[in-house]
């Protein structure tokens, strides 16, 4: 099962866009609001319809402006999450995920595949949001589809249950085998569940590769606005210590984070945002910062206001800071130049921290 | 008591309901649910009984059903008898009459019901009528609901148009508002308050039957 699009239109937004999902492939379709990511989901549904463009999985043409074809949405085997999960407020969870086709059985196996076991009896008004999630992302499953689309899915939970989502979600993927898009503007997001990314903006694939390339990419970054930007670094613990610090080691040294579960010789990925890093050129002393990382600049990215974002090779991986232009003047920093960047510990957040499947 | 009278009404307002039922589903459905060119044009025509006065709907409804009519030549040539001072005129102009009644209500029963939650019926594999059938009417009804109660409460008291286009024929087209009318004219004072009084209590009960269902609606849904 691949799922092929091609999209191209001039209004409501202009857009050119196509790519490519394998079978049991996640790909994340990323960009800021308005830049038409949304509305490629909805062509690939058929809630839309693009004034040129095709569609396809597995060899089966469901949109071909050129031939013709356009399948009314309810005869394309999908399953959408929506934003506001849209689920039926008259039926209860299971005559939700039954809605889909499938039959009781069915439906309930799915439902207890998304730890939902026991709630089949209630209607979506007496779920809580996470719940409701859930139950959306079951009624999608049910029909077994050939590609599932999953818009901005996490966006209306808060934080906390967002991090169980992803969790199930992490887990579901397993059970996944058909081409999956999921819409987010949250680089996090992307990063969490995402095997590639495509950066959209103004209505144009900006970028597109795998989840690492992109991340460390600076010219996608800016397509994704400064804020998101970042890098991961791929780091091993050590030791839990006393004061509720947890030491590990990357290809730059020792870094302390707030408190890691996890023991010693497992690997984590530490997702440090780049305005959390200021640089320095010296290794400096006596700063409350523990985190010293050495590096060579790789890269100077001034951006359109007085900010710049400048890439610092740690090893094998990326460290990306934002910082003034007037900064990089005054330090006189070129590419290729030593550097040292600082992290404040309590600056990573602990669910910027992720596990390895498997070690490398 | 003028029985037959009550009976008559009774029958046309069931028939009036039956007819528009469809045409408040599919109408009210439509137009909630469609934006297109004319939209407005269409919506004020709907709505344009309900500030017509009725004398001049009834005159106009009278012009159009004669049998100088095309639709009056019509009718008599495929039933044999004339559409005007005869029941089925009577429904004819009903439905009419009563369009904004019926599709308003429906119309905006139609619009409570989320778009994205209409899309969510088409991606779980709905065709659009199984979507109608399990999805929107169920959230929709109350509001087709009180169409279908206003319009025949509304038929059961509808005085100038009947009076137009049907007469006063009994048994035919004398319905029970126009047989009060013919008690007050008589100065059989009695005879008017039992009808106003039936006619009082039958619209009571509609109304407290519609409120209670509505409720239990929006008690389930939130």
């Amino acid at each position: 099962m691949t799922l092929e699009v091609a999209v191209r239109a001039a209004a409501p937004i202009p857009l050119d866009v196509s790519f490519r999902v394998e079978a049991g492939e996640l790909l994340a379709l990323v960009g800021p609001s308005g830049a038409g990511k949304s509305t490629v989901l909805r062509a690939i549904a058929g809630l839309w319809h693009p004034d040129r463009g095709r569609v396809s999985v597995d060899g089966e043409t469901w949109l071909d402006t050129d031939t013709g074809t356009d399948l009314p949405t309810h005869r394309r085997r999908l399953g959408v999450v929506f934003q506001s999960y849209a689920l039926f407020p008259q039926m209860t969870a299971l005559a939700n995920v039954m809605a889909a086709g499938a039959g009781q059985t069915r439906a309930s196996e799915v439902l207890e595949l998304v730890h939902l076991g026991g709630l089949e009896r209630r209607r979506p008004a007496e779920l809580s949001g996470g719940q409701q999630q859930r139950v959306a992302v079951a009624r999608a499953l049910a029909r077994d589809p050939a590609v599932l689309l999953l818009d901005e899915p996490f966006s209306a939970v808060d934080r906390g249950t967002r991090e169980g989502l992803y969790a199930e979600i992490e887990r579901l993927r397993a059970h996944l085998r058909m081409p999956v898009v999921l819409v987010t503007h949250d680089m996090e997001e992307a990063r969490r569940l995402a095997d590639r990314i495509v950066v959209i903006d103004h209505g144009q694939v900006l970028r597109d590769g795998p989840v690492d390339d992109i991340l460390y990419d600076p010219r996608a970054l800016r397509g994704m606005g400064l804020r998101e930007a970042g890098a991961t670094l791929t780091a091993r613990i050590e030791d839990q210590e006393a004061d509720g610090l947890t030491r590990l080691r990357c290809a730059g040294g020792p870094l302390w984070l707030p408190r890691i579960s996890g023991v010693a010789g497992e690997v984590v990925r530490v997702r440090i945002m780049a305005h959390d890093v200021m640089l320095a050129n010296q290794r400096p002393e006596a700063i409350s910062a523990l985190n010293v990382i050495p590096g060579v600049i790789e890269s100077i990215l001034p951006g359109d206001g007085p900010g710049a974002l400048v890439t610092l090779a740690v090893g094998d991986e990326l460290v990306v800071a934002r910082i003034t232009q007037r900064s990089v003047q005054a330090m006189g920093l070129v590419v290729g130049q030593s550097c040292y960047a600082l992290v404040k510990s309590m600056a990573v957040a602990r669910h910027q921290v992720g596990r390895e499947e498997a070690e490398p | 008591m003028d029985w037959p009278a009550l009976w008559l009404s009774l029958h046309l307002a069931g028939w009036t309901v039956l007819l528009l039922l469809p045409v408040a589903v599919f109408l009210g459905r439509f137009l909630a649910f469609h934006r297109f060119a004319g939209k407005g044009a269409v919506e004020a025509l709907v709505i344009l009984p309900l500030v017509l006065p009725p004398t001049v709907l009834g005159f106009y409804l009278l012009v159009a059903f004669g049998a100088g009519s095309p639709v009056g030549r019509l009718w008599e040539s495929a039933f044999g008898g004339p559409l005007v001072f005869s029941f089925e005129g009577l429904v004819a102009a009903s439905v009419l009459f009563n369009l904004p009644f019926a599709v308003q209500p429906a119309q905006r029963g139609f619009e409570a019901v989320p778009k994205d939650v209409r899309e969510a019926a088409a991606c779980c594999g709905m065709s659009p009528l199984t979507a109608l059938r399990r999805v929107e009417l169920p959230l929709a009804w109350p509001g087709v609901l009180t169409g279908m109660v206003l319009t025949f409460a509304h038929t059961l008291g509808e005085f100038g148009i009947v009076l137009m286009v049907g007469g006063a024929i009994p048994g035919e087209t004398r319905t029970v508002a126009i047989s009060i009318y013919d008690r007050v004219q008589a100065f059989d004072m009695s005879g008017a308050a039992q009808m106003s009084a039936m006619l009082l209590a039958i619209s009571l009960v509609t109304i407290a039957v519609t409120f209670r269902l509505s409720e239990r609606a929006g008690r389930r849904l939130s």
